[in-house]
């Protein structure tokens, strides 16, 4: 069992999470996922993480509510226990030589962007930030961002926050302004990884994206979280999660995604109902 | 005077019709009345060929003898002395191709039912007795064990049994390993694997789960730590795929992705928050026991029709004879000779169909089996909404990619000598990851064969 150590509220929609898990905390780096089992009945799923304090011993995780599972563990308090907590899976993300990088979050893959934007941050790196939101209620990290990066824009898509438009129309100008990166880090929603791909391919800068999909255990036992990656397939939880993503097919990795999509929203509604009778 | 019926006790089982609807034990075991019958049969011979038959050298007539005195406890305490999950190996070994093969009552007749007596001895023991296992005296020394399956449990067993301090690793959230997330609960049901460990816990073995040996902490670690010796039994769990147009569609499953969703996270529950697809015709790809455990599990699910698509004949089939058996009987179509060549999906990129050819025998191959070639102009989509892809699983690349000095070859598989001991001093493995995907009572012995070089490794040491 692993204690809560701490809980935040980041938005309606997206929680914050310090657990409890030394071995992890230990060897933790950026890029690396963990998979977690809320309770006994409950299924495993992978989760990157967000940050992690060697010598608290703990790991941060930042979470959207989409689905019966984070309902579940949205319900959890602080000093309260989430059932199974494993890892650092997957491999971390690779960071050395890169002199100016373009870090572009979207939602709360910003979650995962930000410790990548820390590191180069710390390793001496140019950063520049590029961050998206439906509207100024979702944001997240802005501060933390702010901190680490040289040049930060935050786009919205109803001009709430920042400026009104999408992350690759940010990621253009700055572009076309001139700047030349070694690489650029996009983390988010499959569409907006596969739009930064796109662009990014026209200048030729090497891009890195982050896969999530759908795993169980995380160790390239299930196969459940192949994807096509330079017409050969890959493990996620393996040989990822990060990806060269001018080679990565999305438009597969988008359906894939869907896979359990009516079982997943028959589970939530439930969920919700069950929550909902409790408080009743 | 012995029993000289030439037939065995028939095992008595849950109807097929019914079985294959639920998720319930098909296999029902012997009545007290059986196993004495059945163990009449044995002639108690000098030489005990079925010992040598047993790879982990259980003595036979021994047990059978103590059953034939209704000493039920007395032979579970023999069986005991060998191996450490005898509820399971009474269900799940291949008796046919080991001890029972050896029988001298086989060579007219049928060989005694020897996994069904074991079955009946370690059933009995579970229902009756209720007295923990002693602790034996401490000896100071740790072993690390990495992977909680048949090899790995086994080796913790037997160290256990001399004194050390014994911790297994285990990735998953639950001891078992192929014994919890990939043999159904119908063929082994989950609650023996759980009183088995519970047993191995009682001798002082200690099971740290959710730890994933060369991601949380590296082989070379473990040293650091005070263990005296490691054994690596880390198994096969690597799924290969065919390499086929299609393979990535939705709807097409590994068959470890496949079992583990029905067995480990229990999706045929309802209340399991773990989904798996509904699907109305399933194929699964491959001969093995892993093949007849996903089409059983997919009938159990619902689906009307269940294949199984195996590329050579029914003969050359890998699986038991009896599991091919409960499976005709359960209603899986058998579709041998017949190799797919592309998955067809829909719009929405949900597998709709498997394209295969038709294959026929050609001369053997290195393996001694005849191999298949593709019938001319014999093509034709099986109408099918799911596939799953049995056929086999390589050792997982973790630990040898994280720990220097370890010597695999080219499958990946760890070499180890014949006591199990790998390019690195101190470190032992077996089962899986030693020889490639084979059978749970292989990988006991291993388990066995290891703990034994392990304990004199450490003693030669101090």
């Amino acid at each position: 069992m692993y204690r809560i150590a701490e809980k935040k509220i980041l938005n309606p929609y997206v929680t914050l999470m310090e657990v409890e898990a030394p071995l992890v905390a230990k060897k933790a780096q950026p890029g690396q996922f963990i998979i977690l089992r809320v309770d006994e009945e409950g299924e495993r799923i992978p989760l990157t993480v967000a940050d992690y304090d060697r010598k608290k011993g703990t790991i941060t995780i930042i979470f959207q509510i989409a689905g019966a599972t984070t309902e579940k563990l949205n319900h959890l308090n602080k000093d309260e226990y989430i059932h199974d907590f494993v890892g650092p899976l997957g491999t971390p993300t690779h960071t050395d030589g890169l002199k100016k990088v373009a870090v572009v979050g979207g939602g709360v893959g910003c979650a995962i962007a930000y410790p990548v934007a820390k590191k180069l941050h710390e390793l001496g790196a140019e950063v520049h930030s590029i961050v998206g939101f439906r509207n100024k209620d979702l944001v997240i990290l802005e501060d933390e961002f702010r901190s680490v990066s040289d040049v930060m824009k935050i786009m919205s898509d109803d001009g709430s926050c920042g400026e009104k438009g999408l992350v690759t129309d940010a990621l253009r100008q700055l572009i076309e302004a001139g700047n030349t990166y070694d690489e650029v880090v996009a983390i988010g929603p499959l569409v907006m990884m596969k739009f930064v791909a796109k662009l990014t391919k026209e200048y030729g800068i090497k891009t890195v994206v982050s896969m999530n999909p759908i795993m169980i255990d995380g160790t390239g036992m299930c196969g459940g979280c192949r994807l096509t990656v330079g017409g050969e397939t890959k493990f996620a939880c393996v040989d990822g999660p990060e990806f060269d993503g001018h080679l990565v097919d999305f438009d597969e990795a988008i359906e894939r995604a869907a896979m359990y999509r009516d079982f997943e929203s028959r589970k939530r509604e439930d969920t919700c109902n069950l929550y909902k009778k409790e408080t009743t | 005077m012995p029993n000289m019926s030439l037939k065995k006790n028939e095992m008595p089982v849950q109807d097929p019709r019914i079985r294959s609807g639920n998720f319930d034990e098909v296999a029902l075991g012997y009545t007290e009345e059986q196993a004495l019958d059945e163990a009449e049969r044995c002639l108690n011979c000098k030489n005990k060929p079925c010992v040598g038959g047993c790879p982990v050298a259980i003595d036979i007539p021994a047990f059978i003898s103590r059953i034939k005195e209704k000493d039920y406890e007395g032979a579970y305490k023999i069986i005991s002395e060998s191996s450490s999950l005898p509820a399971v190996c009474g269900r799940v070994c291949p008796q046919e191709t080991q001890c029972e093969s050896k029988c001298v009552r086989g060579i007219k007749g049928e060989p005694v039912a020897i996994g069904r007596l074991e079955r009946f001895v370690a059933d009995w023991h579970n229902k009756h007795s209720s007295g923990a296992a002693e602790r034996p005296a401490p000896n100071g020394h740790k072993c690390a064990i990495i992977g909680a399956g048949p090899s790995g449990l086994t080796c913790a067993g037997d160290l256990a049994r001399m004194g050390y301090d014994v911790t297994v690793y285990e990735a998953l959230h639950l001891a078992g390993g192929v014994l919890v997330y990939g043999i159904p609960e119908f063929r082994l049901p989950k609650e023996i694997v759980r009183r088995e460990i519970e047993n191995l816990k009682a001798l002082g073995v200690k099971i740290e789960t959710n730890v994933v040996i060369g991601r949380t902490i590296e082989v070379d670690e473990l040293f650091g730590q005070g263990f005296d010796a490691v054994f690596i039994g880390s198994g096969a769990g690597l799924p290969r795929f065919m390499n086929i147009p299609g393979e990535n569609l939705k709807g097409v499953y590994s068959a470890n992705e496949f079992l583990t969703r029905v067995n480990l996270m229990k999706a045929y529950k309802d209340n399991s928050d773990t989904p798996i697809k509904n699907s109305r015709s399933v194929a699964v790809v491959g001969g093995g026991n892993v093949a007849m455990d996903a089409a059983r599990c997919a009938k159990r699910l619902g689906a009307d029709n269940v294949y199984i698509v195996y590329r050579r004949s029914e003969a050359e089939m890998p699986a038991r004879k009896e599991e091919v058996h409960h499976a005709k009987e359960e209603g899986i179509i058998f579709r041998t000779l017949t190799n797919p060549v592309e998955i067809l999906g829909n719009e929405h990129r949900f597998a709709e169909g498997m394209k295969c050819v038709e294959m026929e025998l050609g001369e053997p191959d290195a393996s001694g089996r005849r191999s298949p070639c593709v019938k001319a102009d014999s093509e034709f989509v099986l109408d099918v909404d799911c596939v799953i892809m049995a056929i086999g699983t390589s050792p997982n690349p973790l630990i040898r990619n994280t720990t220097e000095g370890l010597i695999t070859n080219k499958h990946g598989c760890f070499i180890a000598d014949e006591h199990g001991l790998t390019s690195r001093e101190g470190v032992y493995a077996g089962g899986d990851a030693v020889t490639g995907a084979a059978t749970v009572i292989l990988a006991m012995g291993a388990g066995k064969t290891a703990a034994k070089a392990m304990d004199e490794y450490i003693k030669n040491k101090k």
